[in-house]
C-alpha cells in the first residue's frame, strides 16, 4: 500500500480509486445483463472493497502470478465474484473477450470462482471454504519467512457455517497476523435479513475472542476502508478481521437494500437505469474533485 | 509370515520423504497417535499442522498449503475424512485440482467393536467419484511404504486408506508398484480373485489353498481402486472361468462394483461380489466382523466352489 505523501496525493489517489470502483460496478452490471443472471447484490456490495484491494491494498500482478512470495486473494463469499473477475480482466490476467464469456456455454467464467481462470487461486462457491484455505497458505507464508499476506473475503450469510468458525480458531491458534479476514456485512442475505436468518451479532465480540484483530469499515466509503485498513496493527500476532459494513446492491438505486436483488439480471430497461446512475456518479466524483 | 503395521510403515516413509523434500507437510486432525506421525511432528515441527477435531478445516487448510507449493498429508480417521470433510475433499482439492494426499487412518472396520460410527467402508465409493484423484488401499506394510512415496510424487490429489491393527505380510519386500496398475501375486487361469487391502492376504491364502486341489487361481491386487486397471479385469474376465472379489467395504460404489461395471461394458463373465452389506452391521473385532460376513479365505473358497460346479452343471 502507497504512503501518501501529502493530503491532495491522498485525494487524487482515492478520487482515482473511486472511479475505478465506479467503472468495476458498470462492468458487473454490464456482466449480469449479458449473462441474465449473477448475484449482482452482493457483488456491488463488495466492488469497492475488492478495488481497494486489487488496486491499492494488495501487491498482485500477472508477472507475479506464480511468485509463492504474491499475496493471495480468496474470494469466499464466490458466488459474488463478478467483481473479483472485472478486476482481474482489468488488471491483465482475463482478456476482454474471455470476460464477455461470463457463464455462457464451455467457458471457465462459471457463476463462481473457477482456478483454470488466471489469477483465481481456488474454486469456491460452496461456502465456508475459504476461511480454512487461507489458514493453510497463511501457515505456509509464514513458516516459509514471507512478508505477503493472505486475504478472504466472506459473505455475512456465509457465517453460519460452521467451518468459519473451525478456521477463525484455528487462525489464531496459529496467530497468523499475515491472514485479513473481511466481511461483506451488507446484513442481507437470500431469504432475508441475516439477523432474522441467524443471528450474527455481536458480530465483532465473536471474532475478538476466537482472537482476531478487528476493524470496522464503511466498505462503501474508499476513504473509511483504506483508513481502516491503515488503522491495522501488523506488529500484533493476531490474525485481522475487517467487518466491512455495506450495502447490497450498492450503487443502483432500485437494488439497494433489497432481498430481490440478491440474484438477479436487470433486463433492458432495468440495465439503462443502472447504467445512468453508475454515469452519474461518475460525474459527481470527477465534478467534486 | 511375518505381521507388519501399516501406519508405522507409513510413518518411516513419510520421515524419509521429509528429509529430502522440505515441502512435505503433516496434518493431523488429533490423530497423531492414530496415524503414527508423532515422530515427524517431533522432527519437523515446522511442516507438522495440529488441526485439532477438525476435519473439515484440516482439508482446506491442506489446499491452503497446496497452494503455496507444498505437499501436505492430511491424516485423519478415514470415517471422518470420507463423510465430515468431504465437501472440503470435492471442491478445495478435487475440483480446485489441489495437490493433496489425504491418509484415511484405522479404516475399513479397523475401529472394531467401537461401532458404525467409527468405520470407514464407503470411503471408496466417496472418492472413486472425485476427479484428480487416486483411491489406494495397500495391503501391508511393505506396500504401504511404496504407495506413500508413490503419491507423494504422483503430483495429483489421493485418498489412502490403512487400517489401524498387525497385518500379515504379502509382499516379500522387492516388489515395484505403479498406480492405476494391478499387481498379479498367482498366476492362474481357472478363476480370477481380485482384492486389495486387508483382504488380499485372504485372497493369497485362498488361491494357495485351490491349488492344493488342482485349481488355478489368479490374484490380482488391485490396490489401485481408482483409476481401475480395466485392461487387467477384462484379462480376468477374458482368460478365467469367473472373478471373485473381495474388499473390506459396501458393496455400493466398491471395488466389486467397479469391476462388474468394467466386465459389463467390455467382456461380461461371472462375477461374485464379496463385501459388506448396507445394513447395520454386528459388531466385534474386526476380524469377528470380516467373519461374520464371511470376508475371509474359507468365503473366497465357497465362491470359487460356486463359480467352478455353476460351470460344471
Amino acid at each position: 500500500m502507497n504512503g501518501w505523501t501529502a493530503d491532495s496525493e491522498k485525494e487524487k489517489r482515492i478520487r482515482e480509486l473511486k472511479l475505478k470502483a465506479v467503472a468495476l460496478r458498470k462492468r458487473v452490471v454490464t456482466l449480469a445483463h449479458d449473462a441474465g443472471s449473477a448475484h449482482i447484490g452482493g457483488a456491488l456490495s463488495c466492488t469497492d472493497m475488492i478495488t481497494a484491494l486489487f488496486y491499492e491494498i494488495m501487491n498482485v500482478s500477472t508477472e507475479t502470478v506464480d511468485d509463492p512470495d504474491r499475496d493471495i486473494f480468496i474470494m469466499s463469499k464466490g458466488h459474488t465474484h463478478e467483481p473479483y473477475l472485472c478486476a482481474l480482466s482489468d488488471r491483465g490476467f482475463i482478456t476482454e473477450e474471455t470476460l464477455r464469456s461470463f457463464r455462457t456455454f464451455r467457458s471457465d467464467l462459471l457463476g463462481h470462482p473457477n482456478c483454470r481462470v488466471a489469477g483465481v487461486e481456488i474454486n469456491s462457491g460452496a461456502l465456508g471454504h475459504g476461511l480454512s484455505v487461507g489458514v493453510g497458505a497463511a501457515i505456509a507464508k509464514k513458516r516459509d519467512g514471507m512478508g505477503s499476506r493472505v486475504y478472504v473475503l466472506m459473505g455475512d450469510g456465509e457465517l453460519a457455517e460452521g467451518s468459519v468458525w473451525e478456521a477463525a480458531m484455528s487462525a489464531g491458534n496459529y496467530k497468523l497476523n499475515n491472514l485479513v479476514a473481511i466481511i461483506d456485512r451488507n446484513r442481507l442475505q437470500l431469504s432475508g435479513a441475516t439477523e432474522e436468518i441467524m443471528k450474527l451479532e455481536p458480530l465483532e465480540q465473536k471474532w475478538v475472542s476466537f482472537g482476531f484483530e478487528t476493524v470496522q469499515v464503511d466498505g462503501n466509503d474508499m476513504e473509511s476502508i483504506l483508513g481502516g485498513y491503515r488503522r491495522i496493527d501488523w506488529e500484533s500476532d493476531r490474525p485481522k478481521l475487517i467487518i466491512s459494513n455495506t450495502t447490497k446492491g450498492k450503487g443502483v438505486s432500485f437494488m439497494e437494500n433489497t432481498v430481490a436483488w440478491h440474484a438477479g439480471a436487470p433486463d433492458d430497461e432495468q440495465y439503462e437505469l443502472a447504467m445512468e446512475e453508475l454515469e452519474a456518479e461518475r460525474r459527481r466524483i470527477i465534478d467534486n474533485g | 509370515m511375518a505381521n507388519s503395521v501399516c501406519r508405522k510403515e507409513f510413518s518411516a516413509a513419510l520421515m524419509e520423504l521429509a528429509e529430502r523434500n522440505p515441502d512435505i507437510y503433516v496434518l493431523t486432525s488429533d490423530a497423531r497417535g492414530s496415524a503414527a506421525v508423532a515422530p515427524f511432528a517431533e522432527k519437523f515441527p515446522e511442516r507438522f499442522v495440529e488441526a485439532g477435531i477438525a476435519e473439515q478445516n484440516e482439508v482446506g487448510m491442506a489446499a491452503g498449503l497446496a497452494l503455496m507449493g507444498k505437499v501436505p498429508f492430511v491424516c485423519a480417521p478415514g470415517a471422518f475424512l470420507s463423510a465430515r470433510a468431504v465437501e472440503q475433499v470435492k471442491v478445495d482439492v478435487s475440483y480446485s485440482e489441489k495437490n493433496v494426499k489425504l491418509v484415511g487412518v484405522s479404516a475399513g472396520l479397523a475401529y472394531g467393536a467401537s461401532g458404525m460410527t467409527h468405520y470407514a467402508i464407503n470411503d471408496f465409493a466417496v472418492f472413486r467419484t472425485m476427479f484428480h484423484m487416486d483411491v489406494l488401499a495397500p495391503a501391508d506394510g511393505y506396500q504401504t511404504r511404496e504407495l506413500t512415496k508413490a503419491i507423494a510424487k504422483s503430483g495429483r490429489a489421493a485418498y489412502m486408506r490403512m487400517g489401524r491393527n498387525a497385518v500379515p505380510d504379502v509382499y516379500a519386500g522387492e516388489e515395484r508398484f505403479e498406480i492405476g496398475k494391478a499387481y498379479r501375486l498367482r498366476e492362474g487361469g481357472d478363476l480370477a480373485i481380485i482384492a486389495c487391502g486387508k483382504m488380499l492376504h485372504a485372497a493369497v491364502c485362498a488361491a494357495d489353498r485351490l491349488e492344493e486341489e488342482g485349481i488355478h487361481a489368479r490374484v490380482l491386487d488391485m490396490f489401485t481402486v481408482e483409476p481401475l486397471d480395466r485392461e487387467a479385469v477384462v484379462r480376468a474376465a477374458e482368460e478365467t472361468k469367473g472373478i471373485i472379489t473381495i474388499e473390506e467395504h459396501v458393496r455400493a460404489g466398491g471395488l466389486g462394483e467397479a469391476v462388474v461395471s468394467a466386465v459389463a461394458e467390455k467382456r461380461p463373465a461371472k462375477v461374485k461380489i464379496m463385501a459388506l452389506p448396507v445394513e447395520h452391521l454386528v459388531t466385534g473385532s474386526e476380524d469377528e466382523i470380516l467373519d461374520y460376513y464371511h470376508l475371509n479365505t474359507e468365503g473366497i473358497l465357497a465362491k470359487a466352489r460356486e463359480i467352478l460346479e455353476g460351470e460344471e452343471g
